[in-house]
């Protein structure tokens, strides 16, 4: 018989039962929420008369819908506010930990879980959020779910779930100067398109992989989603190993050893077979930019926007939208384009290393003046790491605008919207038509191309500069 | 949510011609600060329907008096991006049954079926064949038959079948509910437990 993959091992170890021809019932380790997707799912147990099953499991902190001015106050939007409250009322009813604006843990659930060592290799995960995917960075199975999933989690620690095919991503070689993890993963969606992993789990592997940081593998796996995949991840090594060691929520001394040993049984077999495979080489990676209104539409900087013979004629339609949308010409260059706005934040490029990044290239620097930029923290333990690495002081001397910890523009539900019309780079996830406010024209790019933009007010290739 | 039974739809349909839908779309995040499951059809394609100033935009379909119809018809990719669950109750509120596309997103398949909502998932071509009719003769009807797994263009009776699993097959029949299902296995859940 053919050897498992580690998805297979993780997950077949959390099945509780299965229905045949049908999905599994898996039990899940941790449960994360937030205020935009548990109300109905709170009221739905209520309406059964049901407690919280395991209420233990589930950790949950505000991040989508709050403001990042002022936090110690109340919330000005009386919709948000009102959302913020059900959830520490939902959570001070049910037991639940919760990571109010307050608290010094607060900030984007895909940023806590792993800077608190609640995420682990092995686990089960998963939350009302589709980038839940982050968390495979440590080699767990984590993946987003809908409002009536999260409460059957509630309900029963379980969910539903057909188990989805497995595919392998290698990425083998070095990664040049300039090329970070978010390069990589948009190279990887551009070969994919955004509808390529559908009913995938996306193992990510190879020498490249291996290289990043945890920090690195985190935005790898947060884009698995982008290309339709429900999850990806990366086997636990050295490195996940020494990340979590010592963090708030890890298991210590003695316990962390045990851990450590079970951790490192966690690999594909040698003989594991996928259902599909791909192979990229390092060297073919440059610092990548998105031009359309999918994160599959990438391009390398230097290069051009494809012409429309380059385009397949079922995705015809939909990059004719698109390029009507961000006004823009098939075939044109990306060089050169001035931009409105650059956002660094999110739970794919908001941690510590990235703010690092911005940091380091803009010292001495100056934005541009025809630039608005906005660095959202992704949690308030980053915040706190910025402050004291002297961080906020190079990015306050150097023009951009600090906000509190939050997803923020990312998807704008709360002020931090970017005017219509106006053309943002953003090291988050999704350029979706109107993502970060209606009208906003956003680019995905990686926070170093973010921070070399900020500087010279149009786009530019960060390789050029380095 | 305990929906009403699924068996049969007999309708004309709404074409949506467009590839990769996403949720942002379907339900813009403004709209995602309600605590209730209720009213999200209002906002259903929020930006596409309506312009700055609230008025309807002539050129969506959804505007169009020629389109009614309990069955949405959408291009490859449907319900990419979020897992907001707001998404399928938007398309539920608004009235829509079924949505028929080639290819759907995972996440969003799996909301529309726990909200009573069907997505039917047909080949390139079978979708073709239904927007072509459907632009010929707006009054086309289509029809889904859950029991047969079958969607049937009534007027040329051009018909294919659809996949879905059997155990999802039988909770929209019977107006089943996942969460009933799994509160029955509450002890093998606790025993599960145990054992790890
Ligand atoms: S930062 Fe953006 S992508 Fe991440 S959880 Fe928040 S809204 Fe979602």
């Amino acid at each position: 018989m053919a050897g498992k993959t580690l998805f297979d091992k993780i997950w077949d170890a959390h099945v509780v039962d299965e229905i045949k021809d049908g999905p599994s019932v898996l039990y899940i380790d941790k449960h994360l929420i937030h205020e935009v997707t548990s109300p109905q799912a709170f009221a739905g147990i209520e309406k059964r008369g049901l407690k919280v099953f395991r209420p233990q499991n589930t950790v949950a902190t505000p991040d989508h819908n709050i403001p990042t001015v002022d936090q110690h106050l109340e919330i000005k939007d009386q919709l948000s506010r009102f959302q913020v409250n059900k959830l520490t009322e939902n959570c001070n009813r049910h037991g639940i930990t919760l990571y109010g604006l307050s608290h010094p843990f607060q900030g984007i659930v895909h940023v806590i879980g792993p800077e608190l060592g609640i995420t682990q290799p092995g686990m089960t995960m998963v939350c009302g959020d589709s980038h839940t995917s982050t968390h495979g960075a440590f080699g767990s199975v984590a993946f987003g779910i809908g409002t009536s999933e999260v409460e059957m989690v509630l309900a029963t620690q379980c969910i539903l779930q057909p188990k989805p095919k497995k595919m392998r991503v290698n990425v083998e070689g070095e990664l040049s100067k300039g090329v970070s993890a978010k390069d990589v993963i948009l190279y990887i969606i551009s070969k994919m398109s955004a509808s390529g992993g559908t009913g995938y789990f996306i193992e990510y592997a190879g020498s490249a992989i291996r290289s990043l940081s945890m920090e690195g593998r985190m935005t790898v796996c947060n884009m698995s989603i982008e290309s339709g995949a429900r999850g990806g991840l990366i086997a636990p090594d050295e490195t996940t190993f020494e990340y979590i060691k010592g963090r708030e929520f890890a298991p210590k001394g003695s316990d962390y050893d045990e851990a450590v040993k079970k951790w490192k049984k966690l690999k594909t077999d040698d003989d594991a077979v996928f259902d599909a495979e791909l192979n990229f080489d390092a060297a073919d990676i440059e610092p990548m930019i998105t031009y359309g209104t999918n994160p599959g539409m990438g391009v390398k900087i230097s290069s051009h926007i494809p012409e429309e013979s380059k385009i397949e004629k079922s995705e015809l339609l939909s990059y004719q939208k698109s390029l009507k949308y961000m006004g823009f010409a098939a075939g044109e260059k990306m060089v050169g384009k001035a931009v409105d706005y650059v956002f660094v934040g999110s739970c794919t490029n908001g941690r510590i290393e990235d703010l690092r990044v911005v940091a380091d290239f803009v010292k001495g620097k100056k934005k541009a003046d025809n630039i608005t930029a906005w660095i959202v923290p992704g949690s308030k333990q980053v915040e706190k790491q910025a402050n004291e690495e002297g961080i906020t002081q190079i990015l306050e001397e150097a023009g951009f605008k600090l906000r509190q910890p939050g997803c923020s523009a990312c998807l704008a539900m709360n002020d931090d919207k970017i005017p219509e019309g106006k053309l943002a780079v953003a090291t988050s996830n999704r350029n979706f038509e109107g993502r970060q406010g209606p009208g906003s024209r956003t680019m995905l790019a990686s926070p170093l191309t973010a921070a070399a933009i900020a500087v010279t007010g149009t786009i530019i290739d960060p390789k050029t500069l380095l | 949510m305990p929906s009403e039974k699924f068996t049969y739809i007999e309708s004309t349909a709404v074409p949506l011609n467009i590839e990769n839908v996403d949720t942002d779309q379907i339900i813009p995040a403004r709209f995602l600060k309600a605590t209730t499951r209720e009213g999200f059809g209002e906002n259903l394609f929020r930006d596409w329907r309506y312009d700055r100033n609230n008025q309807p935009k002539a050129d969506f379909v959804l505007n169009d008096n020629k389109y009614k119809g309990t069955i949405l018809v959408a291009g490859k990719n449907f319900g990419s991006g979020s897992s907001r669950e707001h998404a399928a109750w938007a398309v539920h509120d608004y009235g829509f049954k079924v949505v028929v596309s080639s290819f759907f997103a995972d996440i969003f398949k799996n909301n529309a079926l726990n909200n009573g909502v069907l997505p039917v998932q047909v080949s390139a071509e079978f979708l073709d064949l239904i927007f072509g009719e459907i632009e010929k003769n707006n009054k086309t009807i289509v029809i889904v038959d859950l029991e047969k797994q079958e969607i049937i263009l009534k007027e040329s009776g051009k018909k294919e079948n659809f996949e879905i699993n059997s155990y999802k097959k039988e909770c929209l029949l019977n107006g089943y509910d996942d969460i009933d299902y799994l509160l029955n296995l509450k002890d093998k859940i606790a025993a599960f437990e145990e054992s790890k």
